[in-house]
């Protein structure tokens, strides 16, 4: 067998509260990476307040949800986390979320590597049908990440973004298991 | 659509807890309904105890990983049995528990029926992609139910159980999603 | 009058001994960053889990232990130093009916192929049969773990059950075996 948690550039790793609370907290200080990621308010979250967070998010977590932090396989750097969230089982969907928050290691491939990873988790670890996620217009980078993954456009939520005085759109992507194991 | 809840001899239903409790703590008084029912040695509880299990288990709600009917005959309208389904989400599998716990319902066929409604239930609408059972070797009748349900005997586990001082074997069943797709296709014919 | 020099927990190369909350979590976290070693372990989805983690589940455990009454868990460790080789359980035991389920574990490759696993399975089935007093025991494996299967046929286990296409990894679906060991068939093989 391979290891099923390894990619070409990166791992997925349990993740440590302590160590990623200190991380989220340096992360969402960029406003940029939040408003990639969230489509809230921005809000600054303490290093104490995102590792209660996380521990309590990670005692919960259940057979629906798959969180892991992503790491760099050479010096095993902390890069960012991805969560992969089961929401209807008679259906075998779920959604991805991914963020780096290293933005040093943007546009280089970490991030399609990671959802290589979690894609493989999810058709033959977690034996899911479709994996769906949401990403914002204003992302480019991720979009073609994400098609590169083998994502396809499946349609968009016109003007669900207030950002910057102007409405943008939310897209939906998803793959099914039959692409993705071509 | 077809009525996923409404079989030839009965119906699926869900009871209050105090409904099920009055009627339950009847039940678990038959010993040789609960030691059909599971391997444990057997108790009685209380109708109080009953309805706060009930209750409780009420709170938590349906699925993902449980589901429970009463069952109900359509000619009487009385409540006779009850069926569970644990779900294994990620490996795609059902077991079931039943019991008709209404002795007077056994061997007419309202167990059988109850159990094809279940298959039914956990293939459609579950979608999972087997079902799976266990009983005990001193249960014959509901062998041949289950196997008329579809079930295929998968196996004994060799002196699990204890009765009255004997050594008895666990039987272990199960129906894959092929298998049921080709009996109901059959059924349709 | 029986021996009771006997030592239950000690092996040739291996022993028994508890959790040690402050070297155990760092050890089995690794292990669960293996994915090999959770899929050939359990059939949940294979995860890695932080220290953190390990040091929580441990104490769920054995809060468990306490309230069940039904688990006996030991930790497998190296005579030599001490160190956490693996786990070995007795699990979900009906005391009316005399019967429990096994699970063992080596967690490291390293320390696989050593015959740490026959020894313990060696303890571990001598502490179900003649401390616990069980009338059998069941082992649940995946088809695909060839090595386990191969140990307990080797321990005189008998194929009881196979539930065909219970599980499913790698996009196929796989059979889980039930093996089962009664206390006459053990206690042939270990006087033999």
């Amino acid at each position: 067998m391979r290891d099923i948690y390894k990619g070409n550039l990166v791992r997925l790793s349990a993740i440590n509260a302590e160590e990623a609370g200190k991380a989220f907290a340096r992360w969402h200080r960029d406003s940029e990476f939040k408003r990639l990621i969230d489509s809230g308010v921005l809000q600054m979250p303490s290093a104490k307040f995102a590792q209660t967070w996380l521990e309590k998010e990670l005692e919960e977590a259940s057979v629906n949800q798959h969180w892991f932090s992503i790491r760099k396989l050479d010096d095993d750097r902390l890069l960012g986390d991805i969560d992969l969230y089961v929401y209807n089982w008679s259906a075998r969907d779920a959604f991805v979320g991914l963020g780096i928050g290293e933005r040093e290691f943007w546009g280089k491939g970490y991030g399609t590597d990671v959802m290589r990873v979690i894609l493989r988790y999810a058709f033959t670890e977690v034996n899911l049908h479709r994996v769906t996620l949401t990403v914002f217009e204003y992302n480019p980078r991720a979009i073609r990440s994400y098609e590169k993954a083998g994502f396809r456009h499946e349609g968009r939520m016109r003007g669900a973004l207030n950002k910057e005085g102007r409405r943008w759109d939310v897209l939906v992507m998803g793959i099914l298991r039959e692409e993705w194991m071509e | 659509m077809r009525d996923l809840f409404r079989g030839d001899l009965v119906r699926l239903t869900a009871e209050d807890p105090e409904t099920r409790a009055k009627i339950e703590v009847h039940w678990q008084r038959d010993s040789e309904y609960r030691r059909f029912l599971d391997a444990e040695a057997v108790m009685v509880v209380s109708e109080k105890w009953l309805k706060d299990w009930f209750e409780k288990r009420d709170e938590e709600g349906f699925g993902p990983h449980r589901y429970v009917f009463s069952v109900r005959t359509l000619a009487e309208d009385k409540l006779i049995g009850f069926f569970a389904l644990w779900v294994d989400l990620v490996h795609s599998e059902a077991w079931v528990g039943i019991g008709i716990g209404e002795r007077e319902f056994w061997g007419k066929g309202c167990g059988t029926d109850a159990m094809r409604l279940c298959l039914r239930y956990a293939f459609t609408e579950l979608n999972v992609q087997r079902v799976s059972l266990g009983l005990m070797d001193y249960n014959p009748r509901a062998l041949r139910s289950y196997e008329k349900a579809g079930f295929r005997l998968e196996g004994r586990t060799r002196g699990d159980v204890q009765r009255a001082g004997r050594h008895h074997d666990s039987l272990w069943m199960g129906i894959l999603r092929a298998e049921w797709l080709g009996l109901d296709a059959a059924a349709v014919e | 009058m029986f021996d009771i020099q006997t030592q239950l927990f000690e092996g040739r190369d291996i022993r028994f001994g508890p959790i040690d909350y402050e070297k155990d979590p760092q050890i089995e976290s690794k292990w669960t960053h293996d994915s090999d070693f959770m899929r050939l372990y359990g059939i949940d989805p294979a995860r890695p889990m932080s220290p953190a983690m390990v040091k929580k589940k441990y104490e769920k455990l054995e809060k468990e232990i306490e309230e069940s009454k039904n688990i006996f868990y030991f930790t497998i460790r190296a005579r030599e130093d001490d160190r956490l080789i693996g786990k070995a359980v007795v699990s979900r035991i009906e005391w009316s009916n005399g019967n429990g389920w096994i699970e063992l574990g080596i967690g490291s490759a390293d320390d696989r192929r050593k015959g740490y696993g026959t020894q313990a399975l060696q303890l571990l089935l001598r502490f179900a049969f003649v401390e616990l007093n069980l009338y059998r025991v069941t082992a649940r494996v995946q088809e695909y773990n060839e090595a386990a299967i191969a140990l307990l046929k080797k321990f005189g286990f008998t194929e009881e059950v196979r539930r065909r296409q219970a599980l499913e990894r790698d996009s196929r679906r796989w059979d889980l075996l039930v093996f089962g060991l009664l206390k006459d068939e053990w206690a042939k093989q270990a006087q033999a």
